[in-house]
């Protein structure tokens, strides 16, 4: 039952079987018995999330249900929300109360979903492993010694062990992809430009997005389409994207006549074994399924991260400096002069892990450093987006491991940001190249997930859609849970 | 040894646009602290920034003012300082690609016209304002003015002289007020200058130039610049160097003190702003923004001088502001008999009185149509121009009409020859000697006859008049 995917949920409140409010119990209970041993959520308040449910059934009867009518839905602590606090999981924050709900926000609550909390994450959005939250690491229900994956590591934790049937995250350089496949869930990162960024507390401007996990191809179809959507008030969202047809995509039962490019630059040494097994199997299924495979190179994959961690730090440089102690945040209270008040309030304020970008990325934007870093960091972006338009022109999608290896023990990469780094290395260049990406079970490697990951070309979401249903319908890789939380 | 100035100007004007350049806010000047505000002027996390096309549009057009190039692709770029008046940490600017580049600007000099080059125009976001007078050892800040839009417009190092400063800003000044893109009020801070000074001996290379900040006047400008090239002058000639610094001119001292030096400089690590796409034109939205260009201050001054008949001087005077240029139209509109008139009346009569008693043209009582009256009264002699002059003073006070005014004080001119040559009788009975005299070949006398009748009718016989009558009847 706690295990019932989004979109059964929908069917049993539609037919009246179930009331919105039964299911918030129902998940209410589950966050009251697991979350202490998870740390997925790091702000609940259920007798809002109980009013809320209450008013869906309300809705409901007066008028009908809409697209996502009583469904729970964790948000990751990223969102600004007018309900309870918006603290990014980081100190300078703390207590933050937004007067203004995100767009998406808005849109789900125009859709009739009951939102659930605020999911933990690595502070700011920088990390791989959920472990530089100021409210301590979330954890993986397939191995509570494990990471869960980062930066949305609460609301991957939170839907793989269902205490939320979905919820939301965001990804800059993989941030829903890869926690998705280290917890056996679909992530799914839409087109940049797809989704609305008003609201979301800016890491990395260029590259963010915000996007669905949950436990399968389906339920990630239908938030997306409910959070999809031109937002005059972001200058980013783009006016006149194609749209597409969510769940018609998700109808796929075969790959008949798709040709999936399959990069030689994703499957490199160090990569766990178990997970190119793993990989290799799943594309062998694919070819079963119709889908013709086809190598091909993205060459210039190898400059993808140097990349990022220039870009990235960069404009979260300038995007973090209003967390300054005058308005709002935290303030040192008693500070020497004005330079202290900044220096001291931003000192206490952040982590080590924030710090050690927005160095970075006010180094790489320093006067006589920039042609050499941010300049040409930009220059290598464009050439790997130009690499994913010249694969394009002889696949329809290509299909690479999430990540290179399971998820990995808490701590054991917390001394090593290079090698934490290096947890990105196949999600990262497709935030560079603005592509829609996803994220799906696809096998174990030492008893632990891996996920598939498929990437499209710019507004071809219902591609990633249709690949991804095809492999789930001839799959039961998504059914898996874990026990510890049955 | 003959020294040479050498001055670049960099001057801030606020647009008028309705809402800040990048959220709905009110940009009202006055309004009470942080009411003028928003979660994006605020800079409060996850908001985002929408380009105000209103602003692009007279940006535009300051450019085609200008004779600029208009660039189709221009870029904001995001400059990065702390300070608590910028709530975002950065201001959004435009540095690698400006919407405006290579214009000019004529001033006049005393030696003719002088071509000033303007180098770009861009557009950029005002930061707020931090308020220490008044608080006890604490500052406040007021966000109101965070996010207004400014357009910086930069000039090249084409000035020579304090004076051709101050002309390059009153012209430019004029302009902006011209085109309706700035109300450009100096006292509220939308427009606002600083200057980069440097001199050297004649024919030699730039010397080192020192930033000149918060010049709010023209009068101060003139002033900094002065005290400046003195200062500079000095130290060479006593065999220093020119330190490269921002200098903060103190205009109660007169006098200005190093701010911060160049190590000092703020290194603003400008990068593309990921929240704002590249500013894309059309050459079809530019032609329209061209289309709507009103007529500027010197087309204006030409016009005046040949279809008006007007001196130079008159056709600068009038064309000094659009208000007042509209004046003249209206007026010349309602009294076309003579444009030359018109502009003496309201150029050196109704405007000196109106500045005494500080209205502005746009607040006369005495409206175009009113003003016309007056001068069709003098024109067919119901009054003299000096009389007139009384009756525009009451017109000013009363708001009354030319025509109620003359009645009310009896102002009417005498035009009847009979009650003239009875003034003339009188005054000829009362100075029989000047009349033998004047009979006798005095001519110069005739002067004395006409003031003396003149003062006999109070003011009210009609000048010519009198003259006809008096050399008929002085002839006997």
């Amino acid at each position: 039952m706690p295990f019932t995917p989004l979109h059964a949920w929908k069917e049993r409140l539609d037919t009246g079987a179930l009331t919105a409010v039964d299911v918030a119990k129902l998940y209410l209970e589950r966050i009251a018995r697991f979350n202490d041993r998870l740390n997925a959520f790091v702000h609940l308040d259920a007798e809002h999330v109980l009013a809320q449910a209450e008013a869906s059934d309300i809705h409901r009867t007066k008028h009908g249900p809409r697209p996502l009518e009583g469904l729970p839905i964790a948000v990751k602590d990223i969102f600004c929300t007018q309900d309870g606090p918006t603290q990014c999981c980081s100190h300078i924050l703390k207590d933050f109360h937004a007067p203004y709900d995100a767009h998406v926000i808005t849109l789900l609550k125009k859709a009739g979903a009951v939102l659930v909390g605020k999911t933990n994450m690595d502070e700011f959005a920088m990390g791989s492993s959920n472990e530089t939250s100021v409210f301590g690491p979330a954890r993986n229900p397939w191995n509570e010694d494990c990471i869960p994956g980062g930066s949305s590591g609460g609301s991957a934790s939170a839907v793989a062990a269902a205490l939320a049937p979905a919820a939301l995250g965001t990804d800059t350089g993989g941030s829903i992809r890869q926690p998705a496949s280290l917890t056996g869930i679909v992530g799914l990162k839409p087109t940049y430009g797809r989704v609305s960024r008003r609201g979301i507390i800016a890491f990395a401007s260029s590259l963010d997005q915000a996007g669905p996990m949950t436990a399968c191809v389906r339920d990630a179809a239908m938030v997306a389409a409910a959070i999809s959507g031109h937002d005059p008030m972001d200058a980013t969202s783009v006016a006149d994207a194609p749209d597409v047809d969510w769940l018609g995509a998700c109808e796929a039962t075969d790959m008949r006549g798709l040709r999936i490019g399959r990069p030689k630059e994703y499957f490199v040494d160090g990569m766990h074994p178990a997970v190119r097994e793993a990989i290799d199997a799943a594309l062998a299924r694919c070819g079963e399924l119709g889908a013709t495979i086809v190598d091909i190179s993205l060459p210039h994959t190898e400059y993808a991260v140097a990349a990022y961690y220039v870009i990235a730090p960069s404009e979260a440089s300038a995007n973090l400096a209003r967390y300054d102690g005058v308005r709002f945040g935290h303030r040192n209270q008693a500070p020497d002069d004005l330079f202290d008040l900044y220096t001291r309030s931003r000192d206490e304020g952040f982590g080590a892990e924030v710090k050690r970008r927005i160095l970075t990325g006010t180094f790489a934007l320093s006067s006589g450093y920039y042609d050499a870093y941010y300049k040409k960091a930009q220059q290598v972006r464009t050439l790997i987006r130009q690499d994913f338009l010249n694969a394009f022109e002889t696949v329809d999608v290509i299909a690479t491991p999430t990540s290179p290896v399971p998820a990995f023990r808490l701590g054991e990469k917390t001394d090593d940001p290079l090698t934490m780094y290096l947890s990105d290395i196949f999600t990262i260049a497709v935030n560079l190249a603005g592509l829609p990406g996803l994220s799906q079970p696809c096998g174990f490697a030492d008893d632990l997930p891996v996920g598939l990951q498929w990437i499209a070309p710019a507004w071809r979401e219902d591609v990633l859609l249709s690949a991804a249903a095809a492999f789930e319908a001839a799959s039961d890789w998504h059914a898996r849970k874990p026990e510890a939380f049955q | 040894m003959s020294w040479e100035t050498v001055i670049g100007l960099e001057v801030h004007v606020q647009v008028n646009t309705r809402s800040k350049a990048f959220c709905g806010c009110a940009t009202d000047f006055g309004a009470e602290p942080n009411t003028q505000t928003c979660p994006v002027c605020l800079g409060m996390p996850g908001q985002l920034p929408v380009l105000n096309k209103e602003a692009v549009d007279k940006t535009v057009l300051t450019g085609l003012a200008i004779d600029a190039a208009i660039n189709l692709e221009s870029r904001f770029d995001r400059k990065n300082y702390f300070y608590p008046d910028l709530p975002k940490g950065y201001q959004i600017s435009q540095f690698a690609i400006p919407l405006v580049e290579r214009g000019h600007l004529d001033i006049p000099t005393p030696d003719g016209e002088k071509r000033i080059g303007i180098t770009r125009i861009h557009m950029e976001e005002d930061a707020g304002k931090s308020l220490h007078e008044g608080l006890d050892g604490v500052s406040h800040i007021d966000l109101n003015r965070s996010g207004v839009p400014l357009m910086e417009i930069v000039s090249e190092p084409d000035m020579r002289s304090a004076d051709e400063a101050v002309a390059y800003l009153k012209q430019l000044h004029q302009l902006v007020r011209f085109l309706g893109v700035s109300d450009a009020d100096m006292e509220k801070g939308q427009f606002r200058c600083d200057a980069n000074v440097s001199v050297r001996r004649k024919g030699e290379p730039l010397g080192t130039r020192a930033e000149l900040k918060n010049l709010n006047s023209f009068r101060f400008i003139k002033q900094a610049i002065e005290y400046e090239v003195m200062r500079q002058i000095e130290i060479i000639e006593d065999g220093g160097e020119i330190a490269q610094e921002t200098r903060l001119f103190d205009s109660a001292k007169g006098e200005s003190r190093p701010m911060r030096s160049k190590e000092e400089a703020h290194d603003y690590r400008y990068f593309p702003d990921p929240d704002l796409p590249p500013l894309r034109l059309s050459a079809s939205e530019v032609d329209a923004i061209r289309a709507g260009m009103p007529e500027l201050p010197g087309q204006m001054r030409r016009r005046f001088e040949t279809e008006y008949g007007l001196s130079p001087y008159d056709a600068d005077v009038l064309s000094t502001t659009r208000e007042l240029a509209g004046y003249y139209e209206a007026l010349v509109g309602a009294h076309s008999a003579d444009p030359k008139r018109c502009a003496n009346w309201l150029a050196n009569e109704l405007l000196g009185r109106l500045k005494e008693r500080g209205i502005d043209i746009g607040d006369s009582t005495v409206t175009p149509p009113l003003l016309a009256g007056l001068l069709d009264r003098i024109a067919d002699n119901t009054v003299s121009g000096k009389l007139a002059k009384d009756v525009l003073d009451a017109m000013l006070d009363s708001g009354k009409d030319a025509d109620t005014v003359i009645d009310e004080k009896g102002m009417r001119q005498v035009t009847d020859t009979g009650a003239i040559d009875a003034l003339i009788r009188e005054v000829m009975d009362a100075n029989a000697g000047q009349v033998e005299e004047y009979r006798a070949g005095k001519d110069r006398l005739l002067g004395f006859f006409v003031g003396q009748v003149m003062k006999a009718s109070r003011g009210k016989a009609n000048p010519d008049l009198v003259n006809e009558r008096l050399r008929e009847l002085l002839k006997g």
